[in-house]
């Protein structure tokens, strides 16, 4: 289980984005977490993703709880993650060839001998050609950038996948294509998945179950 | 039909790498827009959609080479040297609506100083009070509130950055408006309602729209008419109504993209798009279509809005 009690968390103390949200994620399950733009959907996401400390609240891993985030967090809760964000130009460094950066996750955790046959085996799975694969990301459109970045997060086979808004800046074909990737790894490994976004037939399509973020908030919703 | 207030004829775009290659950004598009019309080019990011809005305000890089031609009423726009793009054309012919408008507004200055500005290089409008009273209008023309003209763009949400944005665009009274990706990263409510402003610019002011997107359900909400673009290429300009009911797009490409969207069948078109600087032969889709026979590798002949060899075709038209 992936699950998110009662998590406050923000960039200011005393004006926290998320207050007091409980989500839960069972093995193999799909989750849509719905919501509109800036109401914090993010940030819970980042929280999931151990890539935000939240303020107050536990985030419990398999049923462990995570108690360091970002850097500190220990390498085997770090990799059970994959996460892929809204915009592959942020978040893949401009200087790397497509197949070092789908292979950095190895590359960080100490196994490069398996780089060439994970990479090699991935990146079909996700519609790079070879001709792609050495090139740098400037020479790329954004959804085929977005493919390499699906790849790194699926690299070390991770349990869980946090998608957030993986598709907001991509075409019709381009988002069906990497939904469909998505999907195929996770009837492969069973992989449970978040994936945030603000579009609900996507999402209704996509996943199991969805939530709206007014639902999970609701109970503060005098305020 | 009224006279066209854009007309593109045959117009090409190509730039010219370090390497020697030629990247062929968009080839032979051929549309008109007319006042009270909205045209929505859509297609896969990186077809060529965006190369085609820089071509026609004469923003292009200096190493691209444009051909054709693109006529907003008398002024070829291809033509047109920098001093008539930047003192006629830009603002006053045509009203950008761009893509990121928290990125297009000056960050350092309120939105009212910059409607004022605006107003005073666009429109005649002199004195403090007059230029005052105008930005004023012309926020509420946009449905811009008043209550927020003191703010910096940092301060708006998304929504009112946009409307921010479009405020500005129709101030020069532009009777052509451009809209580069109005709601990428919008959510789904800020989009139909970015949409809808702008539907009434064209419903309401006699304007032409010309929309550029990726968002299909913003285009069905929007246009008049469908262009759709690949691999530079406009490969079918169809009738909204028919693009998005029936008979449906008659392009395969067309019916693919539209079969991707997760309210239909969510199946991708299998495959990616070529790379603009090694086109084939023939039809760039043939690699891609299920329908693709040997005489796809000869480039079809653009009939009927249409460049396939193999359409789908309705019953009634084949008869």
């Amino acid at each position: 289980m992936l699950e998110l009690q009662a998590i406050t968390a923000g960039y200011d103390r005393k004006a926290p984005v998320v207050r007091d949200v409980t989500l839960s994620v069972a093995p193999g399950e799909s989750v849509g977490l719905l919501g509109p733009s800036g109401c914090g959907k993010s940030t819970l996401a980042r929280v999931a993703a151990l890539l935000h400390r939240p303020d107050a609240g536990t985030l419990l891993l398999d049923g462990d709880p995570v108690r360091r985030w970002r850097h500190r967090a220990p390498c085997a809760q770090r990799t059970a993650i994959g996460v892929v964000f809204q915009q592959p130009r942020l978040s893949a460094d401009p200087r790397l060839r497509l197949t070092d950066l789908i292979a950095e996750p190895l590359r960080a955790t100490g196994r490069r001998d398996e780089v060439r046959e994970r990479v090699a085996e991935l990146a079909p799975s996700v519609g790079l050609t070879p001709d792609l694969l050495d090139r740098r990301p400037h020479e790329v459109s954004d959804g085929q950038l977005q493919r390499a970045c699906l790849a790194r997060a699926l690299l070390l086979r991770p349990r869980w996948l946090i998608c957030d808004e993986m598709t907001a800046m991509l075409d019709a074909s381009t988002t069906a294509a990497l939904v469909a990737a998505v999907e195929e790894y996770r009837s492969a490994t069973g992989a449970g998945l978040l994936a945030v976004g603000h579009d609900q037939v996507l999402l209704g399509r996509w996943c199991d179950r969805t939530v709206s973020w007014e639902k999970l908030t609701s109970t503060e919703a005098g305020e | 039909m009224t006279a066209p207030v854009l007309s593109v004829r045959g117009l090409s775009v190509r730039f010219l790498m370090p390497s020697g290659r030629r990247i062929a950004a968009v080839t032979d598009a051929h549309f008109d827009v007319a006042a009270g019309e909205c045209l929505a080019l859509v297609g896969e990011s990186g077809c060529g959609k965006s190369v085609l809005a820089s071509a026609l305000l004469g923003l292009l890089p200096a190493n691209a080479q444009a051909a054709g031609g693109a006529y907003l009423g008398d002024v070829d726009l291809l033509a047109a040297d920098e001093r008539t793009l930047a003192r006629t054309v830009r603002g006053r012919l045509i009203g950008l609506i761009p893509q990121s408008p928290a990125a297009h507004l000056t960050p350092v200055r309120t939105v009212r100083s910059q409607l004022e500005e605006t107003v005073v290089a666009l429109t005649g409008t002199r004195g403090r009070a007059a230029v005052r009273q105008a930005a004023e209008a012309a926020a509420e023309r946009a449905a811009f509130p008043a209550g927020h003209l003191d703010h910096h763009p940092h301060e708006l949400s998304g929504g009112l950055a946009q409307r921010a944005a479009t405020a500005l665009a129709l101030i020069g009274n532009a009777p052509l408006l451009l809209a580069d990706e109005p709601t990428t990263g919008l959510d789904r409510d800020l989009v139909h309602h970015t949409v809808d402003e702008l539907r009434r610019q064209v419903d309401v002011g006699r304007r032409a729209l010309l929309v550029i997107t990726h968002d299909l359900a913003a285009a069905e909400r929007i246009a008049d008419r469908m262009a759709v673009m690949y691999a530079g290429r406009i490969v079918e300009i169809s009738d909204a109504t028919a693009f998005f009911g029936l008979p449906g797009p008659r392009h395969p490409y067309s019916r693919g993209l539209l079969g991707a969207l997760p309210e239909r069948d969510f199946i991708p078109i299998p495959g990616m798009p070529p790379e603009l600087g090694d086109l084939p032969d023939g039809c760039a889709f043939a690699p891609r279509c299920e329908r693709a026979t040997p005489t796809c590798t000869t480039l079809p002949a653009a009939a009927a809005g249409l460049v396939c060899h193999h359409p789908h075709v309705t019953e009634d038209l084949r008869a």
